[in-house]
């Protein structure tokens, strides 16, 4: 201990540390979860894998497609991305889960709450952290992917300025919402693999259960599931009237009902880490 | 200061911690003993506002841990070497909880210089051997340079120079005046680390008092006696004299005997008396692990039974020792309680309900809000000969395998 011993305090056993005390707050919280979520290599890991796949992928699709010269009709070369999407979502989920389900696998979270004794600013801190990082780099990933699509693409229809924002801010935000959601639900779940599956599942398995279901009486579930699925719904974010039927989100409704969902789980992620043992 | 009061909790049916009372003071480092699944870590976990008491609160500075002001900054913590991201360097590691609990960020290159890690400093904790584990948990719990601080089994996987440093940096963090709490279940360990003792065994306070005192209401005494193991005769005679006067003869597999209840001249005279001859008479005092084990003999959760390969042993010929015949087991002399020295007759506090506290001084009353003592009683302690000043000594008792 470098610090020397101080005993000008009252009781005759006191010890006074000599590093001035300062109540820590919020933003101490996200100066720590920052330091957390760029010093393992996971992140650099999923982060790398998710910034080929929209690469690869959304300028994969666009070549394809400027070299079949098919007719795109009204629509516009954005609705590409909806390829890279798909598959960086699948990594925003393992990030999301990660985030606070490695501190359980680890037993780091009993640190952490020692070190920080208010849980809701914790889990706060990771939400505020792992949104703005990955709002910020699938944003600048889909302007990117976006710009080349529209510019490779050349026989579909000029995209408006709506359309331009919803497929880099709009799927930035998609994803980092669904990154919230993958968060709240690795605090629930507390564990990597169970909560990732979890996710994956509900990514997936609406459509794949749509699929099969044949029955006259399901006729209606079915529908559902292949409107609001959340494959669909991306599909639908580049999209400025319904695209499956009449009903069913489009445009900025998909982001919405994303938000939504992400506050519900979030919510009872506050509720149960307050009251769980750790 | 921690202050426990009627801590309790129960994970379904099985209760791990029980109307647990203790205080933690300052200035001296306190001992947290039990056997493994007693509860010491369940307590700690509690005292850090990590598990939710079931009844009874724990406060530390008069502030449960959650409502602190400044939490990091009173208390620090070590409760499991493990428990690090190990993919994270142990700088970014210290950093980050530094970053959180509002501490300047040249405080963990401090810590880290305290600890001995400086070297290692960016290097992943998941390379990391226990020992430098250890360190790096102990540096995490002095980084907010706290005036309570906890610490769960410290020593684990240390090397001897490391378990030295840890015993002298406890020390002289109790000099500076904090509060210093150290679990282990090494009685060996914290003889010469603490100065005060909290013993829990089944979630039970079963000891609250300085060590001193625990190793003379724990520890019996006792007096050696061997005879020419040629005369077994003898060994009976002698045995019945000196029951008859007021001792308790224990038998030792070697054919000595362990006598309580008499001083060293007595049993020479009554020897001398019914004509047997000795070959040794000598006075042992039983270690600060042997009080402890005495203790808590009782509360043991996992106790290992014999390997035997029973059902490898091939049928046992008549007449033909085989190979890989089992030795034929030694004739067991002494009682399977242990080699400690029994408690007195009717004091197992282990056998009968809860009871009205013995007659004369408790040295196992807590603080002032402990409860009524409980079920464990203080053994009167017969002390055959008188009180040997250094009783911290480890006797040369022939430590029993088990």
């Amino acid at each position: 201990m470098t610090a020397p011993a101080h005993h000008h305090a009252p009781a005759p056993h006191a010890y006074v540390s000599p590093i001035p005390v300062r109540a820590a707050h919020l933003g101490d919280a996200l100066a720590s979860e920052w330091t957390k979520i760029r010093s393992v290599r996971s992140t650099v890991w999923t982060l790398g894998v998710m910034i080929l796949l929209m690469l690869a992928l959304g300028l994969g699709v666009a070549a394809i497609a400027a070299t079949s010269e098919a007719e795109m009709g009204e629509e516009s070369a954005l609705a590409f991305g909806f390829f890279g999407m798909l598959p960086a979502s699948i990594c925003v989920i393992t990030l999301g889960v990660l985030t606070i389900a490695s501190e359980y696998g680890t037993g780091m979270i009993r640190t952490t709450l020692t070190a920080c004794p208010s849980r809701a600013r914790v889990l706060t801190a990771k939400a505020i952290v792992f949104f703005l990082l990955v709002f910020s780099v699938t944003t600048v990933l889909a302007t990117l992917v976006a710009v080349a699509q529209v510019a490779l693409v050349d026989t579909a229809a000029t995209p408006t300025t709506a359309e331009w924002l919803r497929a880099t801010v709009g799927a930035g935000g998609y994803l980092a919402l669904l990154g919230l959601l993958s968060l709240a639900v690795g605090t629930l779940i507390r564990h990597s693999a169970g909560a990732i599956t979890v996710m994956i599942g509900l990514l997936l398995m609406p459509l794949v259960a749509a699929l099969f279901m044949f029955n006259q009486t399901l006729q209606s579930l079915q529908k559902f599931l292949f409107t609001y699925a959340i494959p669909s719904q991306m599909i639908s974010l580049y999209s400025e009237k319904p695209p499956f039927g009449d009903s069913g989100p489009a445009g900025w409704e998909p982001l919405l009902i994303m938000a939504a969902v992400a506050a519900a789980a979030l919510g009872g992620a506050y509720a149960l880490l307050n009251s769980r043992d750790v | 200061m921690i202050e426990a009061v009627g801590l309790t909790k129960r994970y379904g049916a099985k209760t791990a911690v029980y109307n647990l009372s203790f205080q933690v003071r300052p200035g001296v480092v306190t001992g947290f003993l039990g056997p493994n699944g007693s509860g010491k870590s369940t307590t700690m976990r509690m005292i850090l506002g990590l598990d939710r008491p079931t009844a009874g609160h724990v406060t530390i500075g008069g502030h449960p841990f959650r409502q602190l002001p400044n939490a990091p900054r009173q208390v620090g913590a070590l409760l499991d070497a493990k428990a690090v991201h190990g993919g994270r360097s142990a700088r970014s590691h210290l950093l980050s909880l530094a970053q959180l609990a509002g501490i300047p960020a040249q405080r963990v290159d401090e810590v880290l210089g305290v600890v001995g890690l400086q070297d290692v400093a960016k290097r992943r904790s998941k390379g990391f051997s226990l020992g430098m584990g250890q360190r790096l948990g102990i540096a995490a719990a002095l980084l907010g340079d706290p005036q309570v601080l906890l610490f769960d089994e410290p020593v684990n996987g240390l090397d001897p120079e490391g378990i030295l440093w840890v015993r002298n940096l406890m020390k002289k963090l109790a000099a500076e005046g904090r509060t210093v709490f150290v679990s282990s279940h090494l009685m060996s360990e914290m003889a010469l680390t603490a100065d005060h003792l909290i013993v829990i065994g089944r979630g039970q306070l079963l000891a609250d008092m300085p060590v001193k005192d625990f190793i003379s209401a724990n520890s019996a005494d006792f007096a050696r006696v061997r005879i020419p193991g040629t005369e077994p005769a003898q060994r009976e005679k002698l045995t019945s004299v000196l029951v008859e006067a007021g001792g308790q003869v224990l038998p030792e597999p070697d054919g000595a005997l362990r006598v309580t209840g008499l001083q060293l001249p007595r049993i020479s005279d009554l020897a001398h008396g019914a004509d047997v001859r000795l070959w040794e008479l000598s006075p042992h005092q039983a270690s600060l692990e042997e009080a402890y084990m005495r203790l808590t003999q009782g509360a043991v959760d996992y106790r290992s039974t014999d390997d035997r390969l029973a059902h490898l042993q091939p049928p046992l010929q008549p007449g033909q020792p085989g190979y890989g015949m089992p030795p034929q087991p030694q004739v067991q002399e002494v009682p399977q309680q242990g080699w400690y020295a029994p408690p007195p007759p009717g004091q197992n506090p282990y056998g009968a309900a809860p009871q009205a506290p013995a007659p004369g001084p408790n040295p196992y009353a807590g603080g002032p809000q402990a409860p009524a003592p409980g079920p464990y009683a203080p053994p009167p302690a017969p002390q055959p000969s008188a009180p040997q000043p250094n009783s911290l000594q480890p006797s040369d008792t022939p430590k029993d395998a088990r």
